[in-house]
């Protein structure tokens, strides 16, 4: 394993916990500020990739689908908050899981219904579909650092906003105590509903940038789900930069721990065992780095609540 | 005493789902009655679909009719759950009362069914899935194969780099036990070195980092075993790292009409093992796609064509036994004789039941009505039967 | 906030109130009568399907029922409830497979590896809280269910058949199916009583005190983490239980039964029949599974029925199905 690959594996790490955090952003804004659990964030996001994809296909352009996707995953968030959602904040944590999870069920099956199960096709646009040499014969997909580009422009825009606007103090204000920021006088019903608009619209963003290089299927956002989660939990419930980091450290704990592990094993194990362990580890480690840090820290690493 | 009436209320909801059952079993002499038993729910959904469409298809150009008489199709989702689908295909064999079961598309969940089935003695006819498992001494004679078993398309890989001359070759599949097939099936045949294997996590969604480490080992091809959404996933990210160009991508279930709406132009060129495809002709296969394209506007899979030669090879039993389903000895020779125009033409049962058949390395590419499909390139075995079949003690 | 995790609720005046005895006993004595008799439906012509459908209910009855015990009694949210079903299932199979068929030692195995893995992870689950002990056991649920895959020797991901049901005392009456219906049955009731004499005990007691306020409980000299620690344990062996109920009624073990899906289809029947109420997780178990069989019978796209049935329940049914018996205050 040569130095260059090592660094291209690092790279490829980041690039995937962008990713993460593009799809973890929202999520934790919503849970944070509202005490929320939205377990329908990964359905907003599959339906985030299938309105580019219809887009794209209707104007014949991946930039056109996107301008048209994202107010359309705003609007439907909204419509999912005034339906179903915000007759739920008052109601404890499982009631939330139990609805949002009927949410899930429904909205699966219906994209299937309108859609079809078979997966669909969402083309890179033209001019960002090469891939740039780094060394000899190894190329790094443009789009890919469109993702990373993406990620950091979140990441940067969300912590401009949190930091420095006095929008953002009240949803750091809401995040540590919702019920004393609506005592003062706040419009905390309004708070909610532009939380949770821009965590619908991070999520169909999220959705729509990954759609290029994913399968844009039926189910698609119940795997990415649980992953949001891990992230959330490990960063600690309502911080962005919580967020920002533990997505990262999973990135590259998985891309590496995949490749590195069965190296390391085979200084300890025979190699057949070694790969033989390595195979069964390598799922388990983003899992294992979830007990280990709440263990340690069973708030997640940066805590919001006091 | 409003409480007891709720109650009963849920003993009435208890009852219903017995009801279907009270009703048809009187009917039930006249009618030749097919359980269906494919996933439509969850990540198999468009497998299962294609092969119920398959199936009804068979039914549509058979008049509804098996030798004389009516046939009745019950299609159940089995959610890709083993434990629902036992469920439910006890539901198929006791409330339902079906002559034969078709399914299911994974071999988990034939695992799951293929012992409550058998030993209900009715026969059981699997369009897609065939491991290893009920080949050899497992063997039984309520159970069919209209697919192939797993490892001869995998062998197909191996066989084609051996002969292509490939030095080094790397090896990609799930970390689960169909990817282990894989690796045994491509080594059958090719004897050059694998310079990796590798096992990726179930659910894994960017390949990049594997794609930068197969640059850099710049292998002779890359061989590999990615089904559904992942494969989609793979062959869309291979073509963007640059590497579809410089590395040839030999696959089985990665790149079949089920994922290539999704994967495109993308999987253009790429190379797959299978026992059929679109293109292959005999005049049974240009109705048959001909026909499929225009009931259900989408390319047939492998799963659509197996799952029509189910439907065909039932009624071909049927006739034998001029629908007279009580002796099933004879049912059972019958449906072994497989005396049937099968839609890849030459076909016939080995003696455990898995099909003896011709297999091919098929290609991508765009037809001209902007559609995608796999077409044939060579062939590659010529009447071959799988390697279990000498451990199965029937004859 | 009506909130099982907000820990400065006040405290329930009804803590220490038993159960008023005839109206909430009424329930839970028509439920198992039903399931007592439902075997007798073979007499007006019913199939051994039934008995299948419903033993798979009263399977999953019992997993609920002991993670009612978690939520419902201790607040304690487990999402990776279904891994002590997948370890007592593969107890079962594991076992099958290197010949050794007799039901006690599968049994006594399945209680013993629950009861390892439920003191270890949560011994190390309950240092957390609220959202981060739902995560901390999905990610134990998780490591389980990639074990189960990478058990080559075991089917792995395609998972095990099961060569025969258990043996019980050298006879293999369990291969009926309508002994495996009452051997499920009585495992069901068995477990319904003995939850029901835990939660009556002063020990349940304890267990809701902290439930309501902990840190009051732990102010009167009761140490929580000790007291949860021993449900969390019962209720992993009662679910192992089921587990080696389930791998006999399939007679198949596939890493699927520990899947994260099953963990919230776990936790789904619980607050769909109604939380702390124990009988609430039959009823739970029951219309689930009803309903989706029904509904899938009649059409494909069942999920956009059930979907909106599950929120609705959510929305307007508040305590589940039991709270619309009102059984519960």
């Amino acid at each position: 394993m040569t130095l260059t690959l090592a660094l291209v594996q690092i790279l490829n790490g980041l690039q995937f916990g962008l990713i993460l955090f593009l799809i973890a952003a929202g999520l934790t804004l919503v849970f944070g500020v509202m005490d929320f659990i939205n377990l329908a964030h990964g359905v907003q996001y599959m339906v985030g990739a299938y309105l580019v994809a219809a887009f794209t296909t209707m104007t014949g352009s991946f930039v056109a689908g996107l301008a048209l996707a994202l107010p359309a995953a705003l609007l439907f968030g909204l419509l999912l908050e005034v339906l179903i959602f915000r007759h739920l904040y008052d109601r404890d944590h499982l009631d939330q899981v139990l609805a949002t999870f009927g949410v899930i069920i429904f909205l699966n099956q219906a994209v299937k219904y309108v859609w079809g199960a078979a997966p669909l096709n969402v083309a890179i646009p033209d001019a960002l579909s090469g891939a740039i040499e780094i060394t000899d014969g190894m190329l790094y997909p443009v789009w890919r650092l469109v993702i990373i580009a993406a990620g950091l422009a979140v990441g940067l825009a969300l912590y401009l906003v949190v930091n420095k606007t006095k929008l953002g103090m009240l949803v750091r204000a809401g995040a540590s105590n919702a019920a004393m920021v609506s005592a003062l006088g706040v419009n905390i019903r309004l708070l909610f509903t532009i939380v949770f608009g821009v965590g619908a619209m991070l999520a169909g963003f999220a959705g729509a940038m990954v759609a290029p290089i994913l399968s844009v299927e039926p189910g698609m956002g119940d795997n990415v789900l649980i992953l949001a989660f891990v992230v959330i939990v490990i960063g600690g419930i309502g911080s962005i930069r919580g967020a920002f980091i533990a997505a990262l450290l999973i990135g590259l704990v998985d891309t590496l721990g995949r490749f590195f592990a069965p190296t390391l094993l085979k200084l300890l194990l025979d190699p057949s065992a070694a790969s033989q362990t390595g195979r069964a580890i390598a799922p388990m480690l983003i899992y294992i780095l979830m007990a280990a840090v709440l263990f340690f820290r069973p708030s997640g690493l940066f805590p919001s609540k006091q | 005493m409003k409480q007891s009436f709720k109650l009963a209320g849920l003993a009435a909801l208890m009852s219903v789902s017995a009801l279907p059952a009270m009703s048809q079993k009187a009917a039930a002499q006249e009618k030749i009655k097919v359980g269906v038993i494919v996933s439509l729910s969850g990540a198999g959904a468009v497998l299962g679909q294609q092969a119920r469409d398959g199936f009804n298809l068979a039914v549509k150009d058979l008049g509804g009719k098996m030798g004389g008489k009516d046939v009745e199709v019950i299609v159940v989702d089995d959610e890709l759950k083993p434990d629902v689908a036992v469920t439910k295909v006890k539901g198929l064999l006791e409330r339902d009362k079906v002559d034969f079961v078709v399914g299911p598309i994974f071999s988990n969940i034939l695992g799951a069914i293929h012992k409550p089935v058998t030993e209900n003695k009715t026969f059981l006819i699997s369009p897609n899935a065939g491991p290893s498992s009920y080949a050899g001494k497992e063997c039984n004679p309520y159970f069919y194969v209209t697919s192939y078993q797993n490892d001869q398309i995998h062998q197909i890989l191996g066989n084609v780099a051996q002969k292509r001359g490939y030095k080094k070759i790397y090896l990609m599949t799930p970390n689960y036990q169909a990817g282990k097939d894989f690796v045994a099936g491509v080594k059958m045949d090719f004897k050059g070195e694998i310079v990796e294997e590798s096992f990726i996590p179930l659910g894994t969604l960017d390949f990049q980092a594997e794609l930068s480490k197969i640059a850099s080992m710049k292998p002779d091809a890359v061989l590999t075993f990615m089904p559904g959404g992942m494969g989609v996933n793979l062959v869309k990210q291979y073509k963007q790292a640059g590497l579809l160009d410089r590395i040839p991508f030999l696959s089985t279930f990665t790149v079949d009409e089920s994922t290539l709406p999704a994967q495109q132009d993308a999987a253009i060129g790429m190379f797959g093992g299978s026992n059929w495809a679109p293109t292959l002709d005999t005049p049974q296969n240009k109705k048959f796609v001909a026909e499929y394209e225009k009931a259900y506007n989408s390319v047939p899979a492998t799963y659509a064509f197996q799952s029509y030669d189910a439907a065909m090879l039932i009624n071909s039993a049927v006739v034998a036994v001029k629908g007279d389903l009580s002796d099933k000895t004879k049912v059972a020779a019958a449906m072994k004789k497989a005396d049937f125009p099968s839609i890849r033409g030459g076909f016939k049962f080995s003696n455990n039941g898995y099909p003896v058949q011709d297999f091919f390395l098929t290609k991508v590419a765009k037809r001209a009505d902007g559609k995608f499909q796999t077409e044939i390139v060579e062939k590659v075995f010529s009447n071959y039967s799988d390697r279990y079949a000498k451990d199965c003690a029937a004859q | 906030m009506n909130n099982l995790l907000d820990l400065d609720a006040p405290a329930s005046p009804a803590l220490a109130t038993p159960p008023r005895a005839n109206r909430a006993y009424l329930l839970p004595l028509i439920v198992f009568v039903i399931f007592a008799l439902v075997p007798l439906s073979a007499l007006w012509g019913s199939q051994s399907f039934i008995l299948a459908l419903v033993t798979r209910i009263m399977i999953l009855a019992l997993a609920a029922m002991s993670l009612d015990l978690l939520i419902g009694y201790g607040a304690m949210i487990s999402f990776g409830h279904a891994a002590y079903v997948g370890l007592g299932a593969y107890s079962v199979a594991i076992l099958a497979s290197h010949g050794i068929t007799d039901g006690f030692i599968q049994l006594a195995v399945a209680l013993g590896v629950s009861l390892i893995f439920a003191l270890f992870t949560g011994a190390i689950s309950l240092r957390t809280k609220g959202v981060y002990f739902i995560m901390i056991t999905l990610a134990f649920g998780q490591m389980l269910f990639f074990l189960g895959t990478s058990l080559a020797a075991y089917g792995g991901d395609d998972g095990l058949t099961l060569a025969s049901r258990s043996m019980f005392f050298g006879s293999k009456f369990l291969k009926n199916d309508v002994a495996m219906y009452y051997v499920a049955f009585g495992v069901l009731l068995g477990a319904y009583l003995l939850l029901r004499a835990i939660v009556a005990s002063r020990f349940g007691r304890v267990l809701r005190g902290i439930r309501e306020n902990p840190v009051r409980m732990e102010a009167i000299g009761f140490a929580p983490y000790r007291y949860q620690l021993t449900a969390y344990v019962i209720a992993g062996m009662i679910a192992g239980v089921s587990g080696f109920l389930l791998a006999n009624q399939t007679e198949f073990v596939s890493p699927a039964y520990t899947a994260w899906q099953r963990s919230g289809d776990l936790i789904f029947v619980l607050v769909l029949g109604g939380l702390g109420s124990l009988h609430g997780a039959i009823i739970g178990a029951a219309v689930f599974s009803l309903l989706a069989d029904i509904l899938s019978h009649y059409t494909e796209n069942w999920a956009l029925i059930f979907g909106p049935i599950l929120i609705l329940v959510v929305l307007y049914a508040r305590g589940g199905i039991t709270g619309l018996f009102g059984s519960k205050s």
